[in-house]
């Protein structure tokens, strides 16, 4: 039980337990102590949980509280942002902690609140996730009527107002201050970064954004302390993930393991190995937006810095299976047509480069495929390079381009040589 | 200073800047696009990429976007890096893959920034072959041509239109790479400064509708230095011209005035150089009839007509130059030359003029009125009277938000990351004036009342500045509680700013806005005070005196010859004191350059030319005299020539002991030893014997086509390019190719620089002034000892007081519109409104009438029938009817007026 205590409340028949039935279960009390620690104590808690953001970038969550102004000359409003815009193909971990536990992502972000002296939150919640924003919805009113919500929470000095933000779609508002910009009502193209929404966030106020299931890990941080949160992980970066499978497998879904559980492990014990007639050939770890890993990399621990070591990323810690019957052209194809649909349209290497990428695999694909289109592909993966690019949403489309040209190059090839897609 | 390592060559740089800015100063070549030098950085583009390296060790580098780096000491950075050159061409490979190619026939192409770029990065060969985008594009209006399909998605438009503009009805739309900027549907842009999309668009997207009208590429325009005409600001502008006619204005950097922006007046205005009402040819009239002659007998005729005359009068004119209004003030003597502006408008220009040279506070220049941090405006509707200084302030609103940046660490030059941290926040910005006005948005408090309470409300502003000015009694609760908070606003402030001018043709106001900065001052604050004057040589006509115009207009006067100098008098008083006038004179001479109701009336007219048809100075609003150059030779124009050199005929025929002015130099050393007032004008401009490197600054670029086949039907030898006499620059492409002084500058252009943006080259380091100071000589200081103890001892106006059946008729300004000159412009004129009285909805009620209904106003004794537009933000008790406006005539305003629903 203790080993998941990010799902250990979710019930049988999917539904959300309300307040009742959460604080039964132990909820709550966890807010109650944060709140009578010292913010900073609680933001030093985190820091030595080595909590890292399960948005799919990792940062060190407490380190990331520490930029944030503090003290009685601190800029106010300061805001608490909960990135619930889960538009990564291939992921639906949050979607289960929203529905299925709601309580616990507002207890964690009453936490995370009265770490940063935040005033007011908002939980910018994806426009699809219309069950989810309704369950948040009902348990906000529920908070608020037990007065974990509004002026004085529990009788403490802590305030918090905790808004609800259906997003009006793009997966740009994912982005963390893409996501800032569309809750100001503007369009939600990425910031330059510094400054840091620490520093000059939401309305040019202090503010931290965090995803869904960082902010669910800390009741159970402040429950049971920093050592036992370390320890529920295999590796160094602590806590447990929710992970999840899918493609051609036997199980395909989402399990809360220890961090660093191998992939082989997820693919192999939770989601019952391939299915019939098909063999594994690669996989996005994380994502979309990650690295192939190929049959020779199973045995990876799946966490921040190990899957680094060998050319990808953690992510979202939601694996996409590509099996042998799978054209990776056409997957990437796939794949790069929707990242090139949901460029913001600001900086040129993102707009122009993933355009340029997607129309190449769509002509690939079809049998129009022409001498030099492969170095035209990696010119522009080469071109959407982290760094070339004003934000991450470019540098991570081009990732499982990037892979797929050097572990599936034959196939591509083929596609030119041949006219034709060999898997039709 | 900051060290700055580019390809390891070391340079010392300024610390508060970007690499980019720091590259261009250096006048190295590395190209942008969303970058602007007035807009800042938000790393859109990705095109000025560099190598940067850790420290000289680093061999491997990352590439870094310029624009969004600031320089530090020791940064090493390289331009020349192999995977820094990549990626730059990459960069515009990415935007050929939708530009259209369309360059032959593309309105920007040969002054493309694009192209430019292009060129710079060495990009030729595009490997995308799948189909471009496309869009439907919208009509803008009568300025702007709109071609989405060249778009690249800067994102520079919509940020100088919303952002720096404060314009609403434009924006971005969609997204990717089919990102749209237009307005929400077809429709005129309503933003006083859209033209200006025209130079920040990169491309072709925006370009000059007007000069689509009569198109010619950059490199076959000839272009001479010049200074708007359409107001009082004095912003520098380039004309181009091509075979005798008018081509298009852009913006002439002048780092003081305007910066990198005109407003559309100054940009759209030009065609009346075009016109059909221009005055082709010298007539004659007599006796019934009408005879166009040739210049000599026209000349012949004038010089008889002075000659026999006893009592000739001459009257100038503030839209004339300085040579022109001394040469005639040299025809007719010193005491027979009447200013050219009525008695009233003199009167409030006269006391502008004294409240500045009596001091303390001084007129900012538009480029210090950007850095003030409080503003308060008395009576002046900027955006119509005075436009880009509208724009300036603007800026100014942003000033006192701006001061949080330093604790958050955002350089000034990190635009979106300043917005995001200034918000819509503005310091304080009080806005006092008759009627709505298009900086409402910006401003703290906006008091909106007839003239003589403005004025109360700012002396009360005063008294609370400074107690020892006189308390304003019987002021209401709502307007005393305004003017404490705007005392405390401006007195707290690090530099407070004053904005007022004729606007309200009311001395009261004038006066009242030099009390507040006079108490300002008094206390130890370093106001400004900025006047907007009526038209572009007002303070010229000024600092050149001469007798006021009632003395001629008044009947007793009886003068036997009329000299009138561009001017349409019937713009300036009645139509029966102007009948009269000219009635009583035996002859009468008009030089002008449009036909006017005055022209219509004169035995000898003589075709004046134009600003783009002439050489002179002319001293704006700040006192700033600046010179203006031909860009069309006189010989174009057979008949046509400058007013000055009329006049300067016209004195050698009949002065016969008198040494004849053969050039400009000869009158504006003549003016200089008459005037020493206006003997620093002389300086504004090197004279005609002035030479860079032994040859004259050609007008024409070096591209210039040359020889064409458009005279072979006259002759088929190529004539001779016209020499000029008059100034230090020629007529052709030949001359020096040395950067020439500031005043001198005929266009921007610089080796793989075509576009506007050549003005980097040109300035000691971006956005600053230009090499050897910006332009312009002034001509007013302040003279602290005075302390403005006159000002401030301004009397209290009575409390305005609402009259049954009766309203305060006050002027209302329009962009387009009020100005004379701009009106003859179709596009602009299209964009003016027809003639109108204002009243608010609640008075419109009262008075039973709706909009649109007839109205019959009585003004100077004239009943007058004008259609009701109703205007919410006139006070109760008063009306506004337009000034300036084709078929209005002159009206004595403000004046009380009866207001009936016309039967």
């Amino acid at each position: 039980m203790v080993e998941t205590p990010l799902t250990r409340n979710m019930r049988a028949d999917g539904e959300a337990p309300d307040l009742k039935a959460y604080e039964k279960a132990g909820g709550y009390q966890s807010m109650r102590r944060a709140l009578g620690m010292a913010p900073a104590d609680i933001t030093n808690l985190v820091k030595q949980s080595n909590l890292r953001g399960r948005g799919g970038a990792g940062f060190p969550t407490g380190q990331k509280w520490s930029f944030v102004p503090m003290g009685s000359d601190a800029p106010h409003p300061k805001y608490l942002v909960c990135n619930a815009d889960e538009m990564e193909p291939g992921t639906f971990k949050d979607r289960l902690l929203l529905e299925g536990d709601p309580h616990q992502l507002i207890e964690g972000m009453i936490i995370a609140a009265h770490a940063i002296q935040a005033d007011v939150a908002y939980i910018f919640v994806r426009g699809e996730y219309v069950l989810a924003a309704a369950r948040l919805r009902a348990a906000i009113h529920e908070a608020y009527d037990a007065h974990y919500l509004g002026k004085r929470i529990a009788g403490t000095d802590q305030t918090l107002d905790l808004h609800v933000h259906v997003s009006a779609g793009r997966y740009m508002c994912g982005e963390e201050t893409g996501l800032l910009n569309a809750l100001e009502g503007k369009r939600a193209n990425p910031r330059a970064k510094p400054p840091y929404p620490q520093v000059s966030g939401l309305w040019g106020k202090p503010t931290i954004v965090q995803n869904v299931e960082t902010l669910c890990n800390l009741p159970c941080i402040v429950e049971r302390g920093a050592d036992w949160f370390k320890g529920l992980s295999r590796t160094k970066n602590g806590g447990t993930k929710l992970y999840g499978a899918s493609g051609k497998v036997r199980r395909p879904g989402l399990w809360e393991l220890p961090m660093g559980a191998t992939m082989r492990e997820i693919l192999e014990e939770h989601a019952g190995g391939m299915q019939d007639g098909v063999t594994f050939r690669g996989a996005l770890p994380g994502g979309a937006s990650t690295d192939f890993v190929t049959a020779d990399h199973l045995d990876v621990p799946m966490d921040f810095d190990e899957l680094e070591k060998v050319g990808s990323r953690l992510g979202t810690g939601t694996m996409i299976i590509m099996d042998d019957r799978t054209c990776p052209v056409g997957m990437c194809w796939n794949l790069e047509h929707f990242f090139a649909q949901e460029s913001c349209g600001w900086c040129t290497p993102c707009w122009s480069g993933l355009r340029f990428a997607a129309r190449t695999l769509r002509a690939m694909e079809e049998g129009h495929g022409a001498p030099g289109d492969l170095e035209a592909l990696e010119h522009q993966a080469w071109f959407c390079a982290p760094g070339n690019t004003f934000c991450a949403l470019a540098p991570g489309a081009v990732e499982p381009l990037q892979s797929a040209l050097k572990y599936f190059r034959t196939d591509f090839e083929r596609h030119i040589t041949e006219h034709r897609c060999p898997w039709t | 200073m900051p060290t700055l390592v580019v390809d390891n060559h070391p340079f010392q740089v300024r610390a508060d800047q970007n690499a980019l800015e720091a590259c261009l100063s250096l006048k190295f070549d590395l190209p942008y696009f969303c970058w602007h030098p007035a807009l800042g950085s938000v790393g859109a583009c990705r095109q000025c990429a560099v190598k940067q390296f850790k420290d000289e060790k680093d061999t491997k580098g990352k590439l870094v976007m310029a624009c969004m780096t600031a320089v530090s000491d020791g940064m090493r950075i390289s331009i020349a890096d192999a995977d820094a050159r990549r990626f730059r061409a990459s960069v515009i490979e990415g935007l050929m893959e939708n530009h259209p190619h369309d360059c032959p026939v593309c309105d920007e192409g040969g002054e493309c920034h694009l192209q430019d770029m292009t060129v710079m990065t060495g990009h030729d060969y595009r490997r995308y072959r799948f189909p471009k985008r496309t869009f439907r594009n919208q009509d803008l209006g009568p300025f702007l041509n709109h071609e989405m399909n060249r778009c690249i998605q800067c994102y520079r438009c919509v940020r100088f239109y919303r952002e720096y503009a404060g314009g609403t009805d434009f924006n971005v739309f969609k997204l990717r790479d089919i990102t749209y900027f237009g307005r929400q549907q077809d429709g005129v842009l309503e933003n006083e400064f859209a033209g200006n999309l025209v130079e920040v668009c990169p491309t072709g997207v925006f370009t000059d509708k007007t000069l689509k009208r009569h198109y010619t590429r950059k490199w076959d325009l000839t272009m001479a230095p010049s200074v708007c005409v359409h107001c009082s600001l004095g912003c520098n502008t380039t004309p181009g011209a091509r075979y005798g006619k008018l081509r298009r204005i852009v913006n002439r950097y002048n780092g003081a005035v305007n910066g990198y922006f005109l407003c559309d007046r100054g940009r759209y205005g030009y065609e009346f150089v075009n016109s059909a009402r221009r005055i082709a040819r010298p007539l004659l009239r007599g006796d019934g009839s009408e005879r166009a002659v040739s210049r000599d007998e026209a000349l012949e005729r004038a010089s008889h007509l002075l000659a026999e005359s006893r009592n000739a009068i001459g009257i100038g004119s503030p839209r004339a130059s300085l040579e022109a209004n001394f040469a005639l003030r040299a025809v007719v003597g010193a005491d027979h030359f009447h200013m050219g502006m009525n008695d009233a408008d003199a009167a409030l220009a006269g006391l502008m003029l004294d409240v500045l040279r009596a001091g303390p506070a001084s007129s900012p220049s538009l480029r210090e009125v950007e850095q003030f941090d409080a503003v308060f405006i008395v009576g002046e509707d900027v955006l119509n009277t005075a436009p880009r200084l509208g724009l300036s302030l603007r800026q100014s609103s942003r000033r006192q938000p701006m001061q949080r940046l330093k604790a958050l660490k955002i350089p000034l030059w990190q635009d979106h990351a300043v917005r995001e941290a200034v918000q819509a926040d503005h310091g304080p910005f009080f806005i006092a004036a008759t009627n709505a006005t298009g900086l409402d948005d910006l401003a703290t408090s906006v008091y909106r009342a007839a003239p003589a309470d403005i004025a109360r409300l700012a002396l009360a502003v005063a008294h609370h500045v400074d107690a020892s000015a006189a308390a304003v009694d019987g002021l209401s609760g709502d307007a005393d509680t305004l003017a404490r908070s705007c005392a405390t606003a401006l007195a707290t402030a690090e530099r407070p700013l004053i904005v007022s001018g004729a606007g309200c043709r009311d001395a009261g106001v004038i006066r009242a806005a030099a009390a507040v900065a006079g108490a300002l001052c008094a206390t130890g604050r370093p106001a400004g005070l900025f006047f907007a004057l009526p038209e572009c040589n007002t303070v010229g006509t000024l600092l050149l005196g001469g007798r006021p115009l009632g003395e001629a207009l008044d009947a007793t006067a009886r003068p036997d010859l009329v000299i009138v100098l561009e001017n349409d008098l019937y713009r300036r008083a009645s139509a029966a004191n102007v009948d009269a006038l000219l009635a009583s004179a035996a002859h009468v001479i008009v030089l002008d350059s449009l036909e006017t109701a005055t022209s219509a009336r004169a035995h000898v007219v003589l075709p004046a030319g134009t600003f783009a048809e002439s050489d002179g100075t002319m001293v704006n609003n700040e006192g700033r005299a600046q010179r203006f150059f031909q860009v069309l030779p006189p010989q174009t124009r057979s008949e046509i020539q400058e007013s000055w050199r009329w006049l300067a005929l016209l004195r050698a025929a009949t002065h016969r002991n008198g040494d004849a002015w053969e050039s400009l130099d000869d009158v504006l050393l003549a003016m200089g030893r008459a005037i020493p007032a206006l003997a620093p004008a002389v300086q504004a401009a090197p004279l005609s014997t002035y030479r860079l490197e032994g040859a004259r600054v050609p007008r024409e670029p070096q591209r210039y086509s040359g020889r064409t086949s458009m005279l072979a039907n006259i002759d088929v030898s190529e004539p001779r390019p016209p020499e000029d006499v008059d100034a230090p620059l020629s007529f052709t492409m030949e001359g020096a190719t040395r950067q020439p002084p500031s005043a001198l500058i005929p266009f921007f252009w610089s080796p793989g620089w075509n576009s506007i943006q050549a003005v980097n080259q040109y300035q000691t380091e971006i956005a600053a002034a230009l090499e050897g100071g910006d332009p312009g000589v002034t001509l007013i200081h302040a003279n602290g000892s005075a302390a403005g103890e006159g000002p401030r001892r301004a009397e209290i106006p009575a409390a305005f007081a609402v009259r049954p059946g009766e309203w305060l008729v006050v002027p209302l300004h329009h962009v387009f519109g009020s100005d004379e000159l701009s009106h003859a412009a179709p596009a602009v004129a299209e964009l003016a409104p027809a003639p109108y009285v204002a009243l608010n909805a609640q008075e419109a009620n009262s008075l039973g009438v709706r909009d649109g209904d007839a109205i019959d106003v009585t003004l100077d004794g004239t009943v007058r029938q004008l259609p009701l537009r109703i205007a919410p933000g006139l006070p109760a008790g008063v009306a506004g009817v337009p000034v300036g406006l084709a078929g209005m005539p002159a009206m004595t305003l403000p004046a009380w007026s009866r207001l009936v629903k016309h039967a």
